[in-house]
């Protein structure tokens, strides 16, 4: 970013500031009187010193180098890049939502207390689960406190000898790497032919050890797995529980149901597909249902309606996990997945998934013909395409998602899932017309003919950004991770 | 090419055997899906590695890989210059690029490796797919 925009810092001179506080109207403490010493800092915080306009244009600025959904098409893969309704923001921009604090009395917070309730019974409905906890702020979280409630479960059952989690080789590395978090033994289990679970090496892997099974479904090559019945059966049959990692959720709005597909607990990651605007970290929500029998076992407190109709976060629940969030949820993210839900009503969903899957679907059908397509079967609401018929020309999935970049296209997810060489993983999403659609599928196919054309056009893309190829090597080797002082 | 003196496996490790000591490393097709590789961890001398089982990770660019012991035994010898240098085990993998040397004391799991004709042959099955 050097020589583009100075840093913060760089615009810092000393005595400038952005502000000017009133003078003090209270005794003062000298602080060495207030805080012990061994924790009193004794050097000036060297913090930039900058006017309020260089600020804002500073900022500004960044903000214009940034590429989001609300600049472009933004078709990465298992991220669920939708359009964010602005109507959501509105909502959550509401005084009485912004400014409520978790420390307010309960009969002060009844508007907020209801949305979650309510919320928790529609997250119910969608999946098909009885009881949900809003607690988990993001995705792996809500796995974490999923595979805590069936490890509370199985210990509560005097189940020790149940040390494994079966996780399928497509997974995201979230799923493995959660069951480890949780002290459990990691049994990968293969793919078959069709991208789905391989049931006979699941057959071999199912016995009385095993305390889960982690599936995404569609998993992450955008299929669904038609044996999913005969998988719960399986691991049902040696007593252990079925996790349903929420991740692609946006395919299955409406048309079916995690917990009729026999999973026992469910994450929804609500600022995918429930629509909040994501990607830089935040903010998530990662909702986990349950059902009925594992719900004594959910983070405390769980928003409950009592029996006068008002709301109230219910902390005695003796069999709980815990807490796993110091307040209930990201409710900022909440309301959104509320504002969501209930402007598009259950019809609205379903049409949204449908889109999904159709969007993708079109996309792939249009690009076959120019890409290699390693499972070439209907979709869901992504898919995964590699360039191994261009590989002759030394051209690789990261060159052509760095060029993708020349034409203002945010890329597709690349190298992921890991079971597919080269893999690029696009997933549209419902919010994109036709047009967008084909012209990505355009630049796609343009890109193939520069590959055969000119190679090396391709190779050291990007060429019209800001920042062109950046050296990743040197990057994950020297990295540079801090501003000094001149 | 893939030397004729190693034996292969079809997570892309390779083992040379020399009396009882056994070499192992990563092969020229693993190097090459991984791109650029920017960290090396290896086990410490005198560490104990499971055949089949992780006895250490490659980090590239793209991807984090474990990398499966061929036999069992003590590890008595480590590459320690390519930690350090770790752009070797693109360069180089079947010489500089190995990774770590173990005193065997159980090579029954060898039997089922490839050697270099059969494991060419694996890789162009593969690359069919």
């Amino acid at each position: 970013m050097k020589g583009l925009e100075p840093l913060i810092f760089e615009y810092s001179a000393p005595g400038r500031s952005g502000v000017s506080l009133p003078s003090l109207d209270v005794p003062t403490r000298d602080s060495a009187s207030l805080i012990p010493s061994g924790m009193l800092r004794t050097t000036e915080p060297e913090l930039p010193e900058a006017a309020e306009v260089d600020v804002v244009r500073h900022f500004t600025r960044l903000s214009t180098f940034n590429h989001g959904v609300d600049t472009g098409f933004y078709p990465l893969g298992s991220c669920t890049m939708k359009y964010n309704p602005k109507v959501n923001e509105m909502l959550a921009r509401l005084p009485g939502f912004a400014n409520v604090h978790p420390y307010q009395p309960e009969e002060l917070t009844q508007g907020t207390l209801q949305l979650m309730g309510e919320l928790q019974a529609d997250l119910g409905e969608i999946t098909g689960m009885d009881a949900f906890t809003l607690q988990p702020a993001a995705g792996a979280h809500g796995e974490m406190t999923g595979i805590l409630i069936i490890k509370a479960y199985h210990a509560f059952q005097k189940d020790a000898k149940r040390r494994k989690v079966i996780v399928p080789d497509s997974a995201h590395g979230t799923n493995p790497a959660t069951a480890a978090m949780a002290g459990f033994e990691i049994v990968q289990v293969p793919s078959n032919a069709r991208g789905g679970v391989d049931i006979e090496q699941l057959r071999q892997v199912a016995t009385d050890e095993v305390a889960a099974f982690m599936l995404t479904n569609p998993n992450t090559l955008g299929l669904f797995d038609e044996n999913i019945k005969e998988i719960a059966d399986i691991i049902h049959g040696v007593g252990g529980l079925l996790y349903y990692d929420g991740a692609n959720a946006n395919a299955i709005l409406g048309i079916a149901r995690p917990g009729d597909m026999g999973f026992d607990v469910v994450h929804l990651n609500l600022h995918k597909t429930f629509s909040t605007p994501h990607g830089g970290g935040g903010p998530g929500s990662g909702p986990v249902g349950v059902k009925d029998f594992l719900a004594p076992f959910l983070p405390k407190p769980v928003v409950v309606r009592k029996q006068d109709e008002s709301y109230t976060l219910d902390h005695d629940r003796p069999l709980s996990i815990g807490k796993v969030r110091a307040f209930y949820t990201n409710f900022s993210v909440v309301v959104r997945a509320y504002a969501y839900i209930r402007s598009l009503g259950g019809e609205g969903l379903k049409q949204a998934s449908e889109n999904a899957v159709l969007n993708a679907n079109y996309l792939m059908a249009v690009l076959k013909a120019h890409y290699h397509l390693p499972f070439d079967r209907v979709c869901m609401h992504e898919f995964v395409i590699t360039p191994k018929n261009l590989k002759s020309y030394g051209v690789h999935t990261l060159d052509i998602a760095k060029r993708l970049l020349d034409y203002g296209y945010h890329p597709p997810t690349i190298y992921f899932p890991l079971i597919v060489e080269e893999a690029m993983m696009i997933e549209p999403t419902e919010t994109e017309s036709v047009e967008t659609l084909d012209q990505f599928a355009e630049t796609l196919v343009k890109i193939a003919d520069e590959v055969r054309a000119d190679a090396a056009l391709v190779k050291s893309a990007p060429h019209t950004t800001l920042i062109t190829r950046l050296d990743e090597v040197g990057a994950a080797r020297k990295p540079d991770l801090r501003w000094r002082k001149g | 090419m893939n030397p004729k003196d190693l034996k292969y496996s079809k997570d892309h490790d390779w083992a040379r055997v020399e009396g009882n000591v056994v070499t192992l490393g990563i092969t020229d097709h693993a190097q090459e899906s991984l791109g650029d590789v920017v960290f090396v961890e290896l086990p410490a001398v005198g560490a104990t590695v499971s055949a089949g089982q992780s006895y250490g990770t490659v980090e590239s660019v793209k991807a984090v890989s474990d990398i499966v012991a061929a036999v069992s035994g003590s590890v008595i010898a480590v590459n320690e210059a390519i930690l350090d240098a770790p752009d070797t085990l693109n360069q180089d993998p079947y010489g500089q690029g190995w990774l770590v040397r173990v005193e065997a004391t159980d090579r029954s799991a060898m039997e089922a490796m490839m050697n270099a004709e059969e494991y060419d042959a694996y890789l162009a099955a593969e690359g069919d797919h």
